[in-house]
């Protein structure tokens, strides 16, 4: 497998490090990941909008046969999180016995290591979530 | 837009197949169909394949299988759509033909994916789903279908129970199937018991990595009549796309892609799904078939799981789901399984399906494939 480049790393580092988000000026729906082209509508105007960093947990499950990068860090809780702004996203929730992660569980987001990748001498930090 | 029927069909074994190479399995597959068809050339041919590149390291696959299955020069094109692949590359191949552009064409699938190790082919599988916003935080495919395992039991109270039981009646249904990867009847407390890979997924939830092809031959009806076969009408064709990311999803308790994909092959055809008699649903995990069968609108949400339970999906059920063993039993070749499904409908439609899983009285049936999380689900009905 080719090696990660950098750029491919940095390019996503506003969204990983401070959660940017964008929204549309006239309907206020927040977008995570931002978007260039709201849904169905081709002329939509966005401003940036930091998320608040406060969410609530919709789905979540408990990854016991983990992907290679989290091989050390199995088993783990991962959910689907609504954040304050609306925007849902996938993240960890860390820092607790993963089983007892529940649906409707208040979170904050915060900064934390998330794996390296050692082949491209990369390591990738983003957002996780802890309960409160 | 011509009237088009299926005329051939052919398919690998599904398994570990160590000895047999990513093309090899894939010419296999077309040489069978070829010759059930009764036809030596083609006029053009479709390849679903998920990921050549991550499994076998080998991109070009129009080529290649062309080139191995010995059609050359004819247009052959590689269609990709994760885990939809093949149902896609079946959509291509029958518009081609409805469209008079060519009258025969070859629709086929293909998977290697045990020249990997586990960790390689979790990774290529993932690549279905949101690299950047789901891969990347360690969602893997069972993990996405246990968040909506776990939404389903929430808000429907579906349990792990209800869950094991498509398991089993899969497994039930395979072990027939002289193709199918994993032939044994298993158990629900065999299921329950067995090793938790995303909680509330065990791993007879899940389906296996196989490697497999399956091919089959489209044509305009009226040919199928001339070369004596009988024909194996499509009668309805849908596709739908949703979200990439599971999360992105208002509602992840329904699969949109497949209801609006059903949506638009039934009102095709001209029919509501009470008028098809059984079905080839995308179970490549136990809470996919039940989810799928709500939002293609067979059952109300929630009332699936009771449905399995219950044996109504059965083989001797009022709609019998996946008499091949579907994903879980029969295996899932993931670029392979849209065709396999068509397939397994033709041989119940044509009354030649072996050792007791013949379906009685049965006419038409729907297909639907899915790829990854529900980012795309295709749709085909087929009618005898």
């Amino acid at each position: 497998m080719a090696r990660t480049l950098t750029a491919r790393v940095w390019r996503e580092q506003p969204q990983r490090y401070r959660m940017i988000a964008n929204k549309d000026k006239a309907t206020g729906e927040v977008y995570f990941p931002p978007r260039v082209v709201a849904p169905g509508n081709l002329n939509a105007e966005f401003e940036e909008h930091q998320l608040s960093g406060t969410g609530t947990v919709i789905t979540y499950t408990v990854i016991v046969v983990p992907p290679d990068p989290y091989a050390d860090l199995a088993p783990y809780a991962l959910a689907i999180v609504e954040t304050e702004e609306g925007a849902r996203l996938t993240c960890q929730i860390t820092d607790c016995d993963p089983y007892t992660v529940k649906i409707g569980q208040k979170v904050k987001f915060e900064f934390r290591r998330l794996y390296e990748d050692n082949e491209a001498s990369v390591i990738y930090y983003g957002y996780k979530a802890v309960m409160i | 837009m011509r009237d088009v029927a299926v005329i051939g069909i052919g398919m690998t074994k599904f398994g570990e197949l160590w000895e047999q190479s990513f093309r090899n399995l894939f010419a296999e597959a077309g040489q069978k169909a070829m010759l059930d068809a009764g036809v030596d050339k083609l006029d053009s041919m479709y390849v679903g394949c998920m990921s050549g590149g991550l499994f076998v390291g080998q991109e070009h696959l129009g080529s290649l299988m062309a080139d191995y299955l010995g059609v050359l020069p004819i247009p052959a094109t590689r269609v990709e759509s994760a885990c939809a692949s093949g149902g896609a590359a079946f959509r291509a191949a029958y518009i081609e033909v409805a469209s008079g552009m060519s009258d025969i064409v070859l629709a086929g699938g293909v998977e290697k994916m045990t020249d990997v190790d586990g960790g390689m082919a979790t990774y290529a599988l993932a690549t279905a789903a949101d690299a950047e916003y789901e891969g990347f935080h360690g969602a893997t495919f069972p993990g996405l279908y246990a968040l909506m395992a776990r939404a389903h039991m929430d808000r429907y109270g579906t349990t792990s129970e209800m869950l094991a039981h498509v398991s089993v009646k899969n497994h039930n249904n395979g072990s027939m199937n002289p193709n199918a990867q994993f032939p044994m009847k298993i158990t629900v407390d065999g299921v329950l018991n067995s090793t938790m890979v995303a909680d509330p997924l065990h791993i007879l939830d899940c389906s296996p990595i196989t490697d497999g092809a399956a091919a089959v031959i489209l044509a305009p009806v009226e040919m199928a009549e001339k070369l004596g076969v009988k024909p194996i009408r499509i009668i309805g064709a849908g596709m739908a796309s949703d979200t990439i990311a599971l999360h992105s999803r208002k509602d992840i308790t329904v699969i949109n892609s497949a209801k609006v994909a059903a949506e638009k092959a039934l009102a095709m055809a001209n029919l509501t799904i009470n008028d098809i008699d059984f079905a080839e649903v995308h179970d490549c995990f136990t809470i996919a078939e039940l989810v799928v069968l709500e939002s293609i609108g067979k059952y109300k949400p929630g009332e699936a799981g009771k449905a399995a339970m219950d044996g109504a999906t059965a083989l001797d059920g009022e709609f019998p789901v996946n008499p091949s063993g579907g994903l879980k039993s029969k295996g899932h070749p993931v670029g392979a399984t849209g065709i396999a499904q068509i397939y397994e409908i033709v041989k119940q439609l044509r009354g030649e399906a072996e050792n007791g899983r013949q379906l009685k009285n049965v006419k038409r049936a729907l297909a639907q494939n899915m790829g990854g999380s529900g980012g795309s689900s295709t749709v085909h009905i087929l009618e005898a």
